[in-house]
Order: structure tokens, then C-alpha cells, then sequence
């Protein structure tokens, strides 16, 4: 029997949207694969010249010196400090806000505040830091026994405030998704609507919650225009929030633009790369793992 | 030693409901007995789950809800102001349609109302959940697993941990929202004759779609009907459960019983 020239059509048509379906599918993985290779080739000449552990494990950044020294440390912790601080103000923050949205906020004002917040997302970072040079940084300096205002914590709380949106959004969505029967189940036993919230509905919902604050450790960490601007990015390694740091996004960002292409410094700049690659990498990984755990568990 | 409650018995005079503008109930009036089980029976959307939510006030947390006329919970008032919907809930349990255990294991689910209730002491939180598990007729399947998971029992086993979950707070009223609906005919079963023994000690007011059902457990059915879209519900007849089954005094209510509708 002859096919019906239409039908040939359709099928060569089929194929041909499959075929660039498939290709565009896997350009994505291997834009990723391509920039984590293109990073450790271009991390090779320092990690052959210097090591990798005299690097992660070294506490001096002379990078310019005659006797050159490429320790990571202080730009490691410098973020460290940085992402502690950011944390310990967003997820608190984030994380009841993110209850009140869902649990106790009329559905109006529900709308109206997640559509400000996922505006909130949108601003540029660059802005955020430009209020924190001119409000936050001379309130710190003011009202805390430090010299100057560009320290960690100052670069720590308006990175906070950068990661609010993806918390509050991301835990608010996890808290929403526990089913309505839940709640009525406690409700029916006596509680109240706060106990309903954090003795069922939290731990319920915990494994999103959990996720939302990885990819918010993800972006603090990651986040560099704050940080550069606020942080005050001396080379040392910072004791304290309440010292100048920088971080491992800041020290790249200042030093790329100054370096001779293909030099060590360069290397070593790239290597840094790998590392922060490497750690978001992982956090977000888990981030989804857990993710996909909670989604699965509510689709019984 | 947690005493059992008196078990309870709910006197109703002329109560309305109103969605909005919308009434949904009307010029309800009866009396459920102590100790007995009392079905609610009709088609959709006539009001069973409505009346059966103004037993434990669950219609307080609905917005725009408006109950009127006198609910007498052993001779008070419920939605007097003095009276808490905390408290009230704790002697007024209930059982959802779909079983709702929580995230946490057997043992923490049925520990959960007393908890609330502010009981610490674990033999006294033991000897509760325990008892109300065999109540529940769930024990001998989980003794060995308390701490299991609730999600890893199977449906049946979930809404009888619902029930020891209801009962754990020694309730003496223990409303139930067609409880069988997503469950298989030997859970059904199971429940069913879980109702049985309990009504020995807890008045019960169970919803129910299944006429088979209503006539197997319970002693007093009551019928209720929405004659028309723009009318709101109303309760037709109520009579104890043989009665109703053989000789309705309602020739509607023969109509919904006989199958003609609904």
C-alpha cells in the first residue's frame, strides 16, 4: 500500500522537530560541560605551578609580589563571612514570611506581595549595593566600635537581602504545596492556627524549605557586585564580620581586568573559578535532589 | 488516668447556613442521641458536610460564613462566646474523607491532640496511644512499628490511624466525613465495624454517599435534600435507621432511598 504523500510529510517533519529538539535539549548540558572544562583548562598552568593545596589551604594573596603568593583562604573565609551573615538575616527573615504568606495573609494581599517580591528579584544587584553605600554603611560605622563602614557585615546583611526574594518565593511555594487536608486534620484536633503552621505544616513542607535555603546559599555566595562594593576587600583573612573582607567572587572580579592574559596570576584567578564553580555546583545539586524528594512525596 | 468523657449529644434548633449571600441550609432542627451512631444522608451538595462542619465550628476558619439558629453541645450553647473552638475540638474529633495522616511517625500522630492538650508524661502518652490505637482496631497491625512512618501504611491503615489519631484526645463526640469514600470494601469493612465498638463509648455523626453503609451502621439516619438549585437544603426526615429504610414517612426521601435520584 502507497503512503498517502501527507502523511510522508508529517512524518519527515516529525523527525526533523525531534532531531532539533534533541540538539537543542543537550546544548544546555554541554554549555555546562564546555565552561567546567574550559575552567580547569585554564586552571592547569597554576594548579601544575603552584598545586592545588597550597592554594585552597594558603593563607597570604600576594599575587603581585616578587615572591608571589596565591593562598585562597582569605578570600574563602571573606566569603564565608559574608554568607554566615547573609544567612543568618534571610532565612529567619525569609522563612516567616514565607509562613505568613501561606498560612495567615489574606489571598489579596498574598498576590500583591509575591508579585512585589518577585519584582524584588529583578532589581540588579548593583542597586541594592548602591543603598547600602549610602544608608547601611554609615549607620555601621556610626553605631558599631569600627573604623570604617565597608566591612563583611555590612556586604553580609545586603546580600541577605538579595537572597530574600528566592527564600521567601521558593519556601513559600514548598509550604503551599502541603495539602489542605493537613491542615484541617490539626485544626479538627484543638491547635490553633500558629501550632497547625510550625508543628504540621513546617515539617511537612521542611524538605522544600531546606532547598529554598541551599539556593539561597547558592546566590550568596555566587552574589559579587554587593560584595565588591561593600565589603571593603582587603587581602587579609577576616576574624570577624566586623573586618574588611573579600571574597572569592569579589577577588575575581577586581584582579581579572588587571592580570596578563595567559600569565599565572591569570591561572590562579581561574582556579578560584573552579573552586566557586564547584561549590555552587554541589549546593544546587542538592538543592534539586531535595527538591525532587518533596515533590515526589506529596504525588502518592 | 485520663478518664473517658461523657460521650455527647447534640440538640439542634433551627440552624441555618450561609455561603455569602447564598444559603445552603435551612431550618434545621434535631436531636443526636448519646451513643448511638447517626448517618447523614442525601445527594451532593445538600449539606451534609456543611452541617456536620457546624458540629466542631470547622466553618469558622471558612471566610464569609454564617451560622445561625442553636447548636446545644450537652445542653450549651457552642457558639456561645465563652466557649473556645480549641476546647470544643478536642471533644468534638474528626475524620476527614481522605485520610490526612501527618508527616511524622504512628506513634507521633496519635500522640499529637494530647500533646496539644499539654500532656507530657510519656506512660501516660504511651497508654494513650496505645489504647487508642486498639480502639481504633489498627493496634495488632502496628505494635512492632510505632515509629514507623505514617506514609508507609496503606490507606485503610491510614484512616484508622486517623481514627486513634481523633480519639487520643478522649473525645465524646466523633464526627466523620464519609470516612470510607477512598477506600477499599475491606477497609470499608474494618472501619465499619471500628464504628461498631466505638459507639459503645463516643457519640458518632458520620457523613456517607453509601446507603448500604448507613443502613449497616448506624441507629438514626437523617435525610437531607436541595429540592432546587436556588433553594437551600433541608433536613427531610429523621428516624431511626430500619424505620427509614422500610417505611419512610417521606415520599422523597422513598424516591432517594429506592434510587430514583441522586
Amino acid at each position: 500500500m502507497n503512503t498517502p504523500a501527507k502523511t510522508r510529510t508529517a512524518r519527515t517533519c516529525d523527525a526533523a522537530a525531534t532531531l532539533v529538539i534533541t540538539v537543542l535539549g543537550w546544548t544546555a548540558i554541554f554549555v555546562l560541560i564546555a565552561i567546567a572544562g574550559f575552567l580547569v583548562h585554564s586552571s592547569l598552568r597554576a594548579l601544575d605551578e603552584v598545586g592545588i593545596w597550597s592554594m585552597i589551604a594558603g593563607s597570604d594573596w600576594f599575587p603581585t609580589s616578587s615572591n608571589a603568593r596565591f593562598g585562597f583562604l582569605p578570600a574563602q573565609i571573606g566569603s564565608a563571612w559574608v554568607t554566615i551573615v547573609a544567612l543568618s538575616t534571610c532565612v529567619p527573615v525569609g522563612v516567616f514570611a514565607a509562613i505568613y504568606l501561606s498560612e495567615f495573609a489574606s489571598t489579596r494581599f498574598r498576590e500583591v506581595a509575591k508579585a512585589v517580591i518577585e519584582f524584588m528579584a529583578t532589581i540588579p544587584s548593583v542597586v541594592f549595593g548602591l543603598i547600602g553605600l549610602s544608608v547601611l554603611v554609615p549607620l555601621i560605622r556610626e553605631h558599631l566600635p569600627v573604623d570604617s563602614g565597608l566591612i563583611g557585615l555590612s556586604a553580609g546583611l545586603v546580600v541577605g537581602i538579595v537572597c530574600l526574594p528566592t527564600i521567601i518565593s521558593i519556601s513559600e511555594d514548598a509550604l503551599r504545596s502541603v495539602p489542605r487536608e493537613l491542615r484541617q486534620g490539626s485544626f479538627a484536633l484543638g491547635n490553633t492556627r500558629w501550632q497547625t503552621a510550625y508543628k504540621v505544616v513546617l515539617p511537612a513542607a521542611s524538605s522544600g524549605v531546606f532547598a529554598a535555603v541551599m539556593l539561597g546559599l547558592g546566590r550568596a555566595i555566587g552574589e559579587t557586585m554587593v560584595v565588591l562594593m561593600l565589603a571593603g576587600n582587603a587581602g587579609i583573612i577576616p576574624t570577624s564580620p566586623l573586618e574588611a573582607a573579600r571574597t572569592m567572587t569579589g577577588t575575581i572580579a577586581q584582579e581579572t581586568g588587571e592580570v596578563v592574559r595567559g600569565g599565572l596570576h591569570f591561572s590562579v584567578l581561574f582556579t578560584l573559578g573552579l573552586v566557586l564553580f564547584v561549590i555552587t555546583f554541589v549546593i544546587n545539586l542538592i538543592a534539586d535532589l531535595v527538591l525532587e524528594r518533596s515533590r515526589k512525596k506529596w504525588s502518592r | 488516668m485520663v478518664t473517658t468523657e461523657p460521650a455527647g449529644s447534640f440538640d439542634i434548633s433551627n440552624l441555618s447556613v450561609s455561603y455569602g449571600s447564598e444559603a445552603a441550609l435551612t431550618g434545621v432542627s434535631f436531636y443526636i442521641e448519646p451513643r448511638r451512631v447517626t448517618a447523614l444522608i442525601g445527594p451532593s451538595g445538600c449539606g451534609k458536610s456543611t452541617l456536620l462542619r457546624c458540629f466542631n465550628r470547622m466553618n469558622d476558619a471558612l471566610d464569609n460564613v454564617k451560622v445561625e439558629g442553636l447548636i446545644a453541645l450537652n445542653g450549651s450553647d457552642i457558639n456561645a462566646k465563652s466557649v473556645d473552638s480549641v476546647s470544643l475540638r478536642m471533644y468534638v474529633g474528626q475524620v476527614f474523607q481522605r485520610p490526612n495522616p501527618f508527616p511524622l511517625s504512628i506513634y507521633d500522630n496519635v500522640a499529637f491532640g494530647p500533646r496539644t492538650q499539654g500532656i507530657r508524661k510519656r506512660e501516660q502518652l504511651d497508654e494513650l496511644v496505645i489504647d487508642s490505637l486498639k480502639k481504633a482496631a489498627l493496634y495488632d497491625e502496628v505494635k512492632n512499628s510505632l515509629k514507623k512512618h505514617a506514609f508507609e501504611l496503606s490507606g485503610g491503615q491510614q484512616q484508622r490511624l486517623c481514627i486513634a489519631r481523633a480519639l487520643a484526645t478522649k473525645p465524646g463526640v466523633l464526627l466523620m466525613d464519609e470516612p470510607c469514600s477512598a477506600l477499599d470494601p475491606i477497609s470499608t469493612g474494618m472501619i465499619e465495624s471500628t464504628v461498631e465498638q466505638l459507639k459503645e463509648s463516643v457519640t458518632i455523626v458520620i457523613v456517607t454517599h453509601n446507603m448500604q453503609q448507613a443502613s449497616r451502621i448506624s441507629d438514626t439516619t437523617a435525610f437531607l435534600l436541595r429540592e432546587s438549585i436556588d433553594e437551600p437544603a433541608q433536613l427531610i426526615e429523621v428516624t431511626d435507621t430500619t424505620t427509614m429504610f422500610t417505611q419512610p414517612s417521606d415520599q422523597r426521601t422513598e424516591n432517594y432511598i429506592t434510587g430514583r435520584f441522586g
